[in-house]
């Protein structure tokens, strides 16, 4: 379950001789047991951002900054400079950070409470303003850290700690789709929608955050990755089942793909 | 640098601007309230042309917020608004007095509370020097009464933040933003960052990660960084400082910051005239507050039973540390001007005469 752990054990299976190492723990992450809930995908997704990290020789050269949710810890399990921002504002602080040092890659690791209700104003005008960032934002419908309230991602019906009865449309509106609503500014140089539900899924999922970090780096503005990550504890699910729900509730109310890409 | 020195017939607002200049400010972020837009329209068009990098904020949630990522790679940022803009910044600082990252943060204050008036006030006093945001924290605050104090203080607001590592207020008015005055320039002050390539971030090469935040989960944690949050801010006590005027012999004195500071001086000059003693103090910094200096007064004027008036322009809020600061040998009376209009010197006299009255009857009683 615990992703963290899973990679401990790669590292250790080091190969042989007359063997070929097909995986192994991105340098980037920490060697450290993640705080997860177990079937939580937050871990798979930092592993995907520490890879990429890896891949484009960044570490060195990056500051993150944390948010506050479930990602609080950022920190601890990737290893670069990082200054935590207070709850919806990593937008604002990583344009603080851009403007200060263009030359060091900045990305920002969010919730869906944190990026789409408290700080969407942060994270609108970062995007419009073209601020050479890179987000990442994490969608599982709900507010995990705070213990499971209703977030502007949850789905209709969906039951929470403060719509008991499930979302209703008529007082709490419909799921908020951010990937495609950045996609309308003119300064979002990359926006797209992934999720971590399968092997495939990851795989597309690598290629995005590669694709929002590459923007970056080549000056085109703002790169934006939405996962549809899970929360098993929340969601009253097991992690199998809460895998499934990805595929069958999620992905239906939020597709997935690329909704822009501006090339070189 | 004989030749950098300038002399500039300008606003506080625009003096505002060259001293973060002259201080080496980088970066600025700002979002528009009067009455002090002069600062950041200036800085649109100066701080670019030197490099720096000014962004025009969504809202002052945000430019607290750019403050706080800047301050983290230890560059010179700073942002300026007026009193509902500050209000929105409150979590922000907050959060950069708990991470200890240094800025400025100019409050040209106005009317209020609410959307007030756009007239000067001292109404912001308590939320400048108190906190205002969450947690047990301070600021060090400056408060200007003329042009060239708003140039002299931002450069000393810059060297103050860096060397406690923590957010640095000054807080201006209306009317000291917007008074046009000479002001001499210096030209670029010299830079002290007192250590701070230790704790920037610059990306971790050859060395490991650092990491800046205000979250403490272990246990003690907290409490540990609170302590000694706390011993910096009992460290800054030594950079209190007030300007004195005639308080030798004097029976009564004033206590007045800022432009209020200024008028009441004409106040007390013109009283000083007429044969009456009274002098003046006025507190340049309010956090840390000239505390020692007030104390001090009281006690040396014990034998001519020396009192204390405070005139500010808001409904009595400096006064509570007036009289905390003089209460084993004296007492402070109180005299609010009403914010949102301006005062003259005249409006001061009466005040003082009254209260200079008012201690000779206490004195009788006394005796
Ligand atoms: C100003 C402020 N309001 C509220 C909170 C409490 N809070 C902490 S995390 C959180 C929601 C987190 O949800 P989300 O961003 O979806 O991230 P997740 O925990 O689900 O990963 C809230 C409301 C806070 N820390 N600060």
């Amino acid at each position: 379950m615990n992703v963290a752990c899973d990679i401990e054990l790669q590292r250790k299976l080091t190969p042989g001789p007359d063997e070929t190492l097909v995986f192994d723990a991105p340098k980037s992450l920490v060697d450290t047991p993640m705080h997860f809930c177990p079937g939580c995908q937050h871990g798979l997704i930092h592993r995907i951002v520490a890879r990429t990290l890896d891949d484009m020789g960044l570490q060195e050269r990056a500051i993150a900054v944390g948010s506050v949710g479930c990602s609080v810890f950022v920190y601890r399990y990737i290893s670069m400079d990082c200054v935590e921002a207070p709850h919806g504002r990593a937008t604002a602080v990583a344009t603080g950070v851009k403007r200060a040092r263009p030359g060091n890659f900045v990305y920002t690791f969010q919730g869906d409470g944190d990026l789409a209700a408290i700080g969407t104003a942060e994270a609108i005008h970062a995007a419009n303003r073209g601020e050479r960032i890179s987000v990442i934002f994490v969608n599982n419908t709900t507010y995990g850290m705070t213990g499971g309230q209703m977030a502007p991602t949850t789905l209709l019906g969906q039951k929470t700690t403060t719509c008991v009865k499930g979302r209703e449309r008529e007082t709490a509106g419909a799921p908020i789709r951010m990937a495609e609503l950045m996609a309308q500014l003119d300064g979002v140089a990359f926006s797209a929608r992934v999720a971590v539900n399968s092997v495939k899924n990851i795989r597309k999922a690598e290629k995005a955050v590669r694709r929002a970090f590459e923007v970056q780096e080549q000056g085109l503005g703002f790169g934006f990755v939405e996962f549809l990550s899970t929360c098993p504890t929340n969601w009253r699910l097991d992690p199998i089942k809460a895998n499934e729900r990805v595929e069958t509730e999620m992905i239906p109310c939020f597709p997935l793909g690329v909704f822009k890409e501006m090339g070189e | 640098m004989a030749d950098a020195v300038q002399k500039k017939f300008i606003k506080g607002n625009e003096a505002i601007v060259y001293g973060a200049l002259d201080a080496g400010c980088e970066c600025y972020f700002a979002y528009p309230i009067t009455p002090q837009n002069d600062i950041p329209e200036l800085m649109s068009a100066l701080l670019p042309e030197r490099g720096g990098s000014f962004v025009q904020a969504e809202s002052e949630v945000a430019s607290a917020n750019m403050l706080l990522g800047a301050a983290a790679c230890g560059a010179r940022s700073c942002t300026s608004s007026s009193s509902p803009g500050i209000s929105l910044m409150q979590e922000a600082i907050s959060y950069l007095a708990g991470s200890e990252l240094p800025t400025v943060i100019v409050n040209m204050n106005r009317g209020g509370p609410g959307l007030g008036n756009l007239g000067p006030s001292q109404g912001d006093y308590f939320q400048a020097v108190k906190g205002g945001g969450h947690g047990d924290y301070r600021t060090l605050v400056l408060a200007p009464a003329s042009g060239q104090e708003c140039y002299d203080m931002m450069i000393e607001a810059f060297d103050l933040a860096f060397k406690y590592r923590n957010p640095v207020l000054v807080l201006g008015d209306s009317t000291v933003g917007q008074m046009k005055e000479p002001v001499v320039m210096r030209g670029p002050a010299p830079r002290n960052d007192y250590g701070a390539e230790d704790w920037r971030l610059e990306g971790a090469r050859g060395r490991s990660p650092r990491l800046l935040k205000s979250l403490f989960l272990e246990d003690n944690s907290l409490g540990e960084h609170n302590r000694k949050l706390a011993e910096k801010y009992e460290a800054m006590q030594k950079e209190a400082r007030a300007e004195t005027f005639a308080t030798e012999d004097a029976e009564l004195v004033v206590v007045a910051f800022g432009v209020i500071g200024r008028i009441a001086k004409s106040a007390v000059r013109e009283l000083r005239a007429r044969g009456f003693k009274v002098g003046l103090v006025r507190p340049q910094t309010l956090y840390p507050f000239p505390s020692a200096l007030l104390a001090d007064l009281a006690r040396k004027g014990r034998d001519i039973g020396r009192h204390f008036l405070t005139i500010e322009h808001n409904c009595g809020q400096m006064v509570e540390d007036v009289r905390l600061a003089v209460r084993r040998d004296a007492d402070s009376a109180f005299f609010g001007y009403m914010p949102g209009d301006m005062p003259s010197s005249d409006d001061f006299i009466g005040p003082i005469l009254e209260a200079l009255e008012n201690r000779n009857e206490s004195k009788e009683h006394k005796e």
